[in-house]
C-alpha cells in the first residue's frame, strides 16, 4: 500500500471538500476529522517501521516524473523524517482545535471575520506540503515541496494575521525565495556536474568529489536551510512573520516549516558534500553560538509576548544547527530529538498566548499581569510551557538540549560551553516574561479573563502530556533516531570520540 | 537612378518624426505619423524598382492597410479623448505616468 | 584509607520498591494539581499520606540496609533507560542517600503535617501541598540517583519546586520577584553542573557513579581540579554559598514550612550532598578541596554577619542557615575525616532548623504574620510550648553542650583545626557569632517588654503545628550525641565515602571546644545586654557602618545589580536595537535601496507621449548607429 502518498492525499482532498462545504462550522468539523484520520494512519505508518532494519528508506514509492531529466515522484521515511512527520501530524489536529475561532470574527477582540473554510483548506494543504518535504527522496521533488509550502503559509499570514500582515507575509516570502532560489541553483547544479542522470537522493550521496564544486553546492543548500531554519543573522522574518501571523500558522511556522531547514541540513548538507560540511564546520558553529545567545538576549528585551517566543526559537535552531555540525552520534540524535520537541514545546507557548491575545486583544507583555489569580490553569499551562523551553529536566526539551550539548562538548567544548550559558539566559527570559504576564497585581483588564474552556483544554492537554512522557521517556523517540543519526554519520565519516579514561570494561554503559 | 528618391524619403521622414516631437495637437501628430509611414512607403518602392522584384511594393500595400486600420483607430480614441478632455493636446493626455 | 564498597545491583526486597519513595510524593503532586477544585477538602490530607508513606519505604529500606552486612551495603536498582547508550533511569542506596531519604521524608512529614495548620486559611492550601510534595520527591530523586544526569533531573526538579513555593503568593511582586531570583541564581550554579557532567562524560565515558568513581585516579590532575570547582559552582548555586547566596535572603518570601523545608531537610543540603557523593572526584584534587573549604569557611562568616544585623527573624535564621551550610561545605572539603561529621551536622541542623522556622512560623502565626522582631519582645509566657521548643534549638544550635548541634558542630570545628589551623580558629569565630545572633533573636522575641502592633493577639499555635515542634525539639537535643559517641556514623557511612586513617576518638574539653564554648558564652552575654536587658528600639537605629554593611547582605545584592544586572540591562537595550536597526536594518535597507532606485527610475515614465516619441527616436538612432558601425567593421 502506498502509505506516504495515502498520507499526503487525504489531507488534499480534505481541504477540497472542506472548500466545498456550505457551513463554516461543517468546514471546521471535516478540517479536523481528515487531520485525525491522517493522525491515525500516521500512526498505523509508525507502528509498522522498523528503525533497525538494513533498508533506510521505508515505506519508499518510487515513479517517473519528468524521464528526460531524470526527476522522480519519490518518496520514503528513516527516523529522522518519520519523527518529523509525526510531529507534523500530531501539531495540526492541535492547531486547527485552536484556531476553531480564528477567523470568525467573533469575541470582542477577535480579528474581522475572513474566509474560515479557506483557512482550514489551507491549512490542510499545508500539512500535505509538510509530510511531502520529509519524506521526499528526490532533491527535485524535495525542492518543489520547500517551494510550494511558502504559498499556503504567504495567504495565511498576508490573509488572517495582525495588522502588519502583509509586509510580514511578503518579507517571509521574499526572504524564502532568496534562498530557495539559491538552492535551485545548487539542485540543477548537483545533477549536471553529479552525471548520474537522476536526482534521486541515494544515488547522489558521494556523487560530487571535487572540493571547490562541493563547497559552492553546500553554500546554496546551506543558504536556503540556514535561511529557512532561521540562523543568525538570516533571521529577522521570523519574529515579523510569527508575530504577524495567527497563533496556529505560527505553531506550524516555527514548529514544523523551520524545521526544513535543519532537517535539510542534517540530509542533504551532510550527507551530499561531507567534505565541504566538515570545512564549514568551525563558521557554522560560530553562526549557531552567536545565535544562542543573541537570540535569547534579544528574546529578554522583547515587549511583545510572540516576538519574544519567535526569538527563544531562534536560539534554540542555534542548538539544533550546533547538534547537526558537531556530528558526533549524541549531537546529531539530540539535534533531531530537539526538532521535535521544539515544535511541541514552542508550539504550546504560542498556543496559549494567541489564548490570551484572543482575551485581552494585545500581544504587549505589559498589558497583562497577574492573569494566573484569575485563569490559575492558563497561566499554570503556560509555565510548563515556558518551562519546557527553557528546558527544565523531566520535560522534553532538557534531553534534546543535553545531548546536543554533550555531543558537541566531545569534540568543541569552548563552543558548547558558551552555548550552556545560554540555560541562564533561557530561565531570565522564560521566567520574567512569567512574572510580568501572569503575576502580581491582577490587572485592571485581565480581571475577567476566563480561564481556559474545554476546547482549549483539550488542545494544551495532548501536548503537555508530550512534553512531559518524552521528557522522562525518551527512549522509543531515541531508538528511531539513532539508527537514522547513526547512518547519516557514517556516510560523513566523522571519527567518533574516545573517553580520555578508559574503562576496563568496555566503555559506555 | 534612385538616389533623390531615396533622400526625399529621408526627408519626408524626417519631418514627420520632427512633426511628431515637437507638436502638440493630436490631430497633426498623427498626420505626421503617416508621413512617416508614406515615407517608408517611398522607400519600398524605390528599392522594388532598384533591385527590380516586387517584394518592396507588396509591402507599401501591407503598410497603407495597416495605416488606413490605424488611423481609423486613432481617430476614434483621439475624438474620445477629446470629447472627455475637451483638448486635443497630446500633453493632456498624460495619465499613464509613474 | 578505607575506600567505599563497590555498587551491587539489587531488584529484590524493599530495596527492589525504593522507587516508590519518589513516585508516591510525585504521585500525590500531579493528583492534587490535576483535581482541581475538586480535591480542596482532603487534598493536604492525601499530600501528608502520600509523604508519611514515603518515610515508611524509607525507614524500611533503612532496616534492610542495616541487615546486610557492611560490604554489601551499597545497593544499585535499575529502572528504565533514560537516554540509551548514556544514562539510565536508576537508584542507588547506600547509607549516604538513605541517610538523606530518612531526613527528607522524615523531617519533611513533620513539616507537612504542621502546613496544615499553618496554611489552613489560605485559599490554596491544595496546590501548596501539591508543590510540597514535589519537592519532596525532587529531592529524593537528587539524593537517590545512582548516576550524574538522573541526579540533575532531580536537581533542577528541586530548583523548580522552590521557584512555586517560594512565589506561591504570586500576587506580591515581591514574591515573585524572589522566586525568579533563586531559581535564576540557582541556573548559575547548574550551568557549572552541566558542564561538570560534560566533563565527567567526556573523560570516563560514562556518568554512573558506579563506573566513575573507580576510575577517577586515573584521570589527569587538571581534568579532576576543574570538575571538582565546576561541581563546587553547582553546590554553592544550590547550597546558597558565595558567591551565589543572593537568593537565600529573598526566598522568604515563600509561606514559612517552605522556607523550613527549603533550609532543614532539602535544596541548600543538595550542595553538601553533592561535594560528598563526589568525594572520589575531590580527594584527587586538593585545589579543589581547598577552594572547597575556603568558600565554606567564608560563607559560614558571612552568613553570620548577616544574621546578627536582621530585624526580620526569618531573614535572621535565613542568614544561619547560610552559616551552618557554609561548616558543612568546611568539612566537606576536607575529605573523608570531614564527611561524617558534614552529614551529621546536616542531619542535626535539619531537625534544629526546621524546629526554629516552624517555631518562627508559629511565632508569626500568632502575631498577625509580623515577621519584625522588633515588633515582638515578652512572648515566652503566651506561647510556651512555641517559645521552649524554640530555645532547645536555639540550644542545640549555638551548640549548648550535650544537645545535638555541639556534638556535630564541634567535630567539624575540630577536624578542621587538624587540617588547618586558620580554618579551623576562623569557624571557631564563626560559632562565637553564632552565639550571638541566636540569643540575639531569642531575646527579642520572647523576653523583654512587649513591643506588639496595636492589633496583636499572640496565642499558642493548634496541636497540629506544636506537635512536630516538639518531635523536633527531641531530635535537636539527642540526635548529636547519638551519631557521633563512639563514631557511630562515621562507621555506618563508611560503605559509602569510606573511612579516614584513623577515626576521631570525641573528646570533652579539648583546647578548640573550649575556645568555641568561651567564645558562644561571651556572644550571648553581649547579646543579652543589648537585646535582653536593654530596651529594644521599635524603629531600627542607623547603627555602625558594621551594622549596615550586614543588613545590606553584605552588599551582595548591590554587587550583582552593578556588576551583572546593569550591564545584562544595557547589553539586552543593545542587542535589541542591533537587531531592529541593524540586521533587520541591514535588511530592510537592502529592500529600501531596490525600492528606491526603483522609483527613481519611475520617474522617467513621465506620461508625456512626445518624450517617449524622443527615445524611440534615440533609440532606433542608436541601433541603426551600431549596426552601421557593426556593419562597417
Amino acid at each position: 500500500m502506498p502509505w506516504l502518498s495515502t498520507l499526503m492525499a487525504v489531507p488534499v482532498l480534505g481541504a477540497v471538500g472542506v472548500s466545498l462545504v456550505k457551513s463554516d462550522k461543517l468546514a471546521k468539523q471535516l478540517a479536523l476529522a481528515i487531520s485525525l484520520v491522517v493522525l491515525v494512519l500516521t500512526g498505523v505508518l509508525a507502528a509498522q517501521f522498523n528503525p533497525t532494519s538494513g533498508t533506510r528508506f521505508q515505506f519508499a514509492e518510487v515513479y517517473d516524473w519528468i524521464p528526460r531529466f531524470g526527476v522522480h515522484y519519490g518518496v520514503g521515511v528513516d527516523g529522522i523524517a518519520l519523527v518529523l512527520i509525526a510531529l507534523s501530524v500530531v501539531l495540526v489536529p492541535i492547531v486547527i482545535l485552536a484556531s476553531w475561532h480564528d477567523a470568525d470574527g467573533t469575541g470582542a477582540n477577535a480579528p474581522p471575520k475572513r474566509s474560515v473554510k479557506t483557512y482550514f483548506a489551507l491549512l490542510l494543504v499545508l500539512e500535505a506540503m509538510m509530510i511531502g518535504v520529509f519524506a521526499s527522496t528526490d532533491v527535485f521533488l524535495f525542492y518543489v515541496f520547500f517551494e510550494a509550502m511558502l504559498i499556503p503559509m504567504y495567504f495565511m499570514i498576508g490573509s488572517y494575521g495582525g495588522a502588519q500582515r502583509s509586509y510580514a507575509a511578503v518579507k517571509f516570502l521574499l526572504y524564502s525565495l532568496f534562498g530557495g532560489l539559491l538552492m535551485l541553483v545548487a539542485v540543477i547544479a548537483l545533477y549536471v556536474i553529479a552525471e548520474k542522470g537522476t536526482f534521486m537522493f541515494p544515488e547522489l550521496i558521494g556523487a560530487i568529489q571535487d572540493p571547490t564544486t562541493q563547497k559552492w553546492l553546500f553554500a546554496g543548500f546551506f543558504i536556503a536551510f540556514a535561511v529557512k531554519a532561521p540562523l543568525w543573522p538570516f533571521h529577522t522574518w521570523l519574529p515579523d512573520a510569527a508575530a504577524q501571523a495567527p497563533a496556529g500558522a505560527a505553531v506550524l511556522l516555527v514548529g514544523v516549516l523551520d524545521k526544513v531547514g535543519t532537517y535539510g541540513m542534517l540530509r542533504f548538507c551532510l550527507e551530499l558534500f561531507p567534505d565541504a560540511s566538515k570545512f564549514f564546520t568551525p563558521l557554522v558553529i560560530v553562526l549557531s553560538v552567536v545565535g544562542i545567545i543573541y537570540g535569547a538576549i534579544v528574546a529578554i528585551g522583547q515587549t511583545d509576548i510572540k516576538r519574544l517566543i519567535a526569538y527563544t526559537s531562534i536560539s534554540h535552531f542555534g542548538f539544533i544547527a550546533m547538534g547537526v555540525f558537531a556530528m558526533t552520534a549524541n549531537a546529531g540524535a539530540g539535534a533531531t530529538l530537539y526538532m521535535v520537541n521544539h515544535g511541541f514545546s514552542t508550539g504550546s507557548l504560542f498556543l496559549i498566548a494567541g489564548f490570551l491575545i484572543y482575551r485581552r486583544g494585545s500581544s504587549q507583555i505589559a498589558d497583562y499581569g497577574g492573569v494566573q489569580k484569575v485563569a490559575p490553569v492558563l497561566a499554570g499551562t503556560f509555565l510548563i510551557a515556558g518551562l519546557s523551553s527553557l528546558s527544565l529536566p523531566g520535560l522534553s526539551s532538557f534531553v534534546s538540549e543535553f545531548m546536543v550539548l554533550i555531543g558537541t562538548y566531545e569534540i568543541h567544548p569552548v563552543p558548547a560551553i558558551i552555548a550552556t550559558t545560554g540555560v541562564i539566559l533561557a530561565a531570565v527570559y522564560v521566567l520574567w516574561m512569567y512574572q510580568r504576564m501572569m503575576t502580581g497585581p491582577t490587572a485592571e483588564s485581565v480581571k475577567l479573563f476566563p480561564d481556559l474552556d474545554i476546547r482549549e483544554k483539550w488542545v494544551v492537554a495532548p501536548l503537555i502530556a508530550v512534553i512531559i512522557a518524552v521528557g522522562f521517556f525518551p527512549k522509543p523517540l531515541l531508538d528511531v533516531i539513532n539508527p537514522a543519526v547513526d547512518k547519516t554519520l557514517s556516510t560523513v565519516q566523522v571519527d567518533q570520540f574516545t573517553p580520555a579514561v578508559a574503562d576496563k570494561k568496555g566503555a559506555g554503559q | 537612378m534612385t538616389t533623390h528618391y531615396l533622400v526625399l524619403s529621408a526627408l519626408l521622414f524626417a519631418i514627420g518624426a520632427v512633426g511628431v516631437l515637437v507638436r502638440r495637437n493630436a490631430i497633426v501628430v498623427f498626420m505626421c505619423v503617416e508621413l512617416m509611414l508614406n515615407a517608408c512607403n517611398l522607400a519600398f518602392v524605390t528599392f522594388a524598382r532598384q533591385h527590380g522584384n516586387l517584394d518592396g511594393q507588396i509591402i507599401a500595400f501591407f503598410v497603407m492597410v495597416v495605416a488606413a486600420a490605424e488611423v481609423v483607430i486613432g481617430l476614434a480614441i483621439i475624438v474620445m479623448i477629446f470629447r472627455t478632455r475637451r483638448s486635443a493636446s497630446v500633453d493632456d493626455a498624460n495619465l499613464l505616468k509613474y | 584509607m578505607q575506600s567505599p564498597v563497590e555498587i551491587i545491583p539489587h531488584s529484590s526486597g524493599v530495596v527492589g520498591v525504593s522507587w516508590l519513595m519518589i513516585v508516591l510524593p510525585l504521585l500525590g503532586a500531579a493528583i492534587l494539581l490535576l483535581s482541581g477544585r475538586r480535591t480542596d477538602r482532603w487534598g493536604h490530607f492525601l499530600g501528608v499520606a502520600m509523604v508519611l508513606a514515603s518515610f515508611v519505604v524509607a525507614v524500611a529500606s533503612f532496616v534492610e540496609l542495616l541487615g546486610l552486612p557492611e560490604d554489601q551495603r551499597r545497593m544499585g536498582v535499575a529502572l528504565y533507560q533514560f537516554i540509551p547508550g548514556m544514562a539510565d533511569m536508576g537508584l542507588l542506596i547506600d547509607p549516604l542517600s538513605i541517610s538523606f531519604a530518612l531526613l527528607i521524608t522524615g523531617v519533611g512529614s513533620l513539616i507537612h503535617i504542621y502546613s496544615i495548620g499553618y496554611m489552613s486559611h489560605d485559599p490554596d492550601r491544595r496546590r501548596f501541598f501539591a508543590y510540597l510534595n514535589l519537592f519532596v520527591a525532587a529531592m529524593l530523586l537528587l539524593v537517590l540517583a545512582d548516576n550524574y544526569v538522573a541526579l540533575f533531573i532531580g536537581w533542577e526538579g528541586v530548583g523548580l519546586a522552590s521557584y512555586l513555593l517560594i512565589g506561591f503568593w504570586q500576587h506580591k511582586p515581591s514574591a515573585a520577584a524572589a522566586a525568579k531570583k533563586a531559581f535564576i541564581v540557582n541556573r548559575v550554579g547548574d550551568f557549572g553542573l552541566l558542564i561538570a557532567i560534560f566533563t565527567i562524560w567526556t573523560t570516563f565515558g560514562s556518568v554512573a557513579f558506579a563506573k566513575v568513581f573507580p576510575l577517577a585516579g586515573e584521570a589527569s590532575n587538571g581534568t579532576m581540579t576543574a570538575v571538582g570547582l565546576l561541581l563546587l559552582l553547582g553546590a554553592c548555586g544550590k547550597s546558597a554559598q558565595l558567591p551565589l547566596q543572593s537568593w537565600l535572603l529573598d526566598a522568604m518570601e515563600g509561606p514559612t514550612p517552605v522556607s523550613a523545608l527549603i533550609h532543614a531537610a532539602t535544596m541548600v543540603t543538595a550542595g553538601v550532598y553533592l561535594i560528598v557523593r563526589s568525594g572520589a572526584f575531590f580527594e584527587v584534587a586538593p585545589t579543589a578541596q581547598l577552594v572547597v573549604t575556603i568558600v565554606g569557611v567564608a560563607t559560614l562568616l558571612a552568613g553570620a554577619i548577616i544574621g546578627s544585623a536582621k530585624d526580620d527573624i526569618k531573614k535572621g535564621l535565613a542568614g544561619s542557615t547560610m552559616s551552618q551550610i557554609g561548616y558543612m561545605m568546611l568539612a566537606a572539603g576536607i575529605g573523608p575525616a570531614g564527611y561524617a561529621f558534614a552529614i551529621a551536622h546536616l542531619i542535626t541542623h535539619g531537625f534544629f532548623k526546621a524546629n526554629l522556622f516552624l517555631g518562627a512560623g508559629s511565632v508569626m502565626h500568632g502575631m498577625n504574620d509580623e515577621v519584625d522582631m522588633r515588633r515582638y519582645g515578652g512572648l515566652f509566657p503566651v506561647m510556651r510550648i512555641t517559645a521552649i521548643t524554640f530555645i532547645i534549638g536555639y540550644l542545640a544550635i549555638i551548640g549548648f553542650p550535650l544537645l545535638s548541634g555541639y556534638f556535630t558542630k564541634d567535630g567539624i570545628i575540630e577536624t578542621a583545626m587538624e587540617h588547618n589551623q586558620i580554618l579551623g580558629w576562623l569557624a571557631v569565630l564563626g560559632a562565637g557569632l553564632t552565639g550571638f545572633y541566636m540569643s540575639r533573636m531569642v531575646f527579642m522575641t520572647f523576653f523583654g517588654k512587649k513591643r506588639w502592633a496595636d492589633d496583636a493577639h499572640p496565642h499558642e499555635s493548634p496541636a497540629v503545628m506544636t506537635v512536630p515542634l516538639i518531635l523536633l525539639s527531641i531530635g535537636s537535643i539527642f540526635l548529636g550525641a547519638f551519631l557521633i559517641l563512639g563514631n557511630r556514623f562515621m562507621k555506618f557511612l563508611a560503605p559509602a565515602v569510606g573511612l579516614p586513617e584513623e577515626l576521631p576518638v570525641f573528646h570533652f574539653g579539648s583546647t578548640a571546644g573550649l575556645a568555641t564554648l568561651a567564645l558562644v558564652a561571651v556572644g550571648a552575654v553581649f547579646a543579652w545586654f543589648r537585646y535582653g536587658a536593654a530596651d529594644v528600639p521599635e524603629v531600627a537605629p542607623r547603627g555602625s557602618f558594621l551594622t549596615t554593611f550586614a543588613r545590606r547582605d553584605l552588599y551582595g545584592d548591590a554587587l550583582n545589580e552593578t556588576l551583572l544586572m546593569r550591564p545584562g540591562q544595557w547589553l539586552t537595550r543593545f542587542a535589541v536595537f542591533f537587531d531592529n536597526r541593524g540586521v533587520d536594518g541591514l535588511v530592510n535597507g537592502l529592500a529600501a535601496t531596490i525600492g528606491g532606485t526603483s522609483g527613481r527610475l519611475r520617474r522617467i515614465q513621465t506620461g508625456y507621449v512626445r518624450s517617449y516619441a524622443l527615445s524611440i527616436l534615440f533609440g532606433a538612432a542608436v541601433v541603426v548607429g551600431a549596426l552601421l558601425y557593426v556593419g562597417n567593421m
